[in-house]
């Protein structure tokens, strides 16, 4: 018997896999962005508002991973986007070839922007590439301000924090300074949105930071 | 709950060393998992059991894990200390600014296959 030593990375292809995926993307001029968040943290709601208000200018596409539902998807698509329900098959996590196949089911390119709005735990989507240029963390007000604490991989992965729901932060021990000290002690470099797609409170800064960063993406 | 994927995506790595170096049989993989690496020993090793029955080159490897313990490093007084026991707060001085030095790997670390 001999001994073959690897010291290789149990997500070293996947990796590969991701940074493939995300030229792929650059060069198709297609901004992807990496939703994680709970269930029931208003990403449906959330991307509903932001189609709204941008589709004049951009194209935009959903790719919703689900469990088992296509409802969100049918939601998406009566507001005008282009989307594509992707079922994981019970896994708990989009990883970089998932989300190849779910874009190349999509089956255009006459996109500007595509949301994957990853499966909903804040665990797993963290620990795996799924090719995304950006990744952008969703918690709501009723969720607490105390999940920074519990799930740090997610918030020291995530680009973008957006705290949904903050109509409701009358009613919640919801204290935002807390949040933001948490996070950035994990990530500095995060960037933070409060917005009420309800209400449409700060959803104008997120739009604008959307826009610069296709822009820039594709300059 | 991902260690199905896990698995997964350990045996097409594994496949892919196997091609490189024209091995058709692998006997035992040994893995090198942090403490706090979010993986369970004993749901990885359950996956394992049944996803190489469907593989010709793993059907009989024994799957070893190592563990390597998580250290935290605090910036404030420069000490070390167990992170499981004692989590974000330094036990040696209160403070909150410590960084996690080792405990989240997720390495294959070798594999033992027969003679050529």
């Amino acid at each position: 018997m001999r001994i073959i030593e690897l010291n290789q990375s149990v997500t070293a292809s996947n990796d590969k896999d991701a940074e493939n995926l995300r030229k792929e993307m650059h060069d198709d001029h297609i901004l992807l962005l990496n939703l994680m968040s709970s269930p029931g943290s208003g990403k449906t709601t959330l991307l509903s508002c932001i189609i709204t208000d941008m589709k004049e200018d951009v194209r935009i596409g959903v790719m919703e991973a689900d469990i088992a539902s296509d409802v969100d998807a049918l939601k998406i698509e009566a507001l005008g986007a282009k989307a594509l329900q992707a079922h994981t098959d019970g896994m708990c996590h989009m990883d970089a070839g998932m989300t190849r196949r779910a874009y190349e089911a999509l089956d255009t390119k006459e996109l500007d922007m595509i949301f994957l709005e990853n499966v909903g735990n804040l665990i797993c989507p963290a620990e795996f590439d799924t090719g995304a240029a950006i990744n952008m963390m969703i918690l709501s007000v009723p969720e607490g301000d105390d999940k920074p604490l519990k799930y740090p991989l997610m918030f020291e992965k995530s680009d973008v924090l957006v705290v949904t729901k903050m109509d409701t932060l009358d009613y919640f021990d919801f204290d935002l300074e807390k949040v933001r000290e948490r996070v950035k002690v994990l990530n500095p470099a995060i960037k933070i949105f409060p917005v009420s797609a309800k209400t449409g409170e700060g959803m104008q800064a997120l739009e604008d930071y959307l826009q610069e960063s296709l822009n820039k993406w594709i300059s | 709950m991902h260690e199905l994927g896990v698995v997964f995506k350990i045996i097409d790595d594994l496949e892919e060393v196997a091609q490189e170096n024209d091995l058709h049989e692998i006997n035992s993989v040994t893995l090198s998992l942090g403490e706090v690496s979010t993986v369970i020993p004993d749901y990885l090793e359950d996956c394992w059991k049944w996803a190489i029955q469907r593989t010709t080159l793993l059907k009989d490897a024994e799957l070893k894990i190592e563990t390597i313990p998580a250290i935290t490093y605090c910036s404030n007084c420069g000490q070390t200390y167990e992170t499981v026991k004692y989590a974000k707060i330094c036990p040696h001085c209160g403070s909150d600014q410590t960084w996690l030095v080792q405990g989240n790997e997720f390495l294959i670390k070798e594999i033992e296959v027969p003679d050529e």
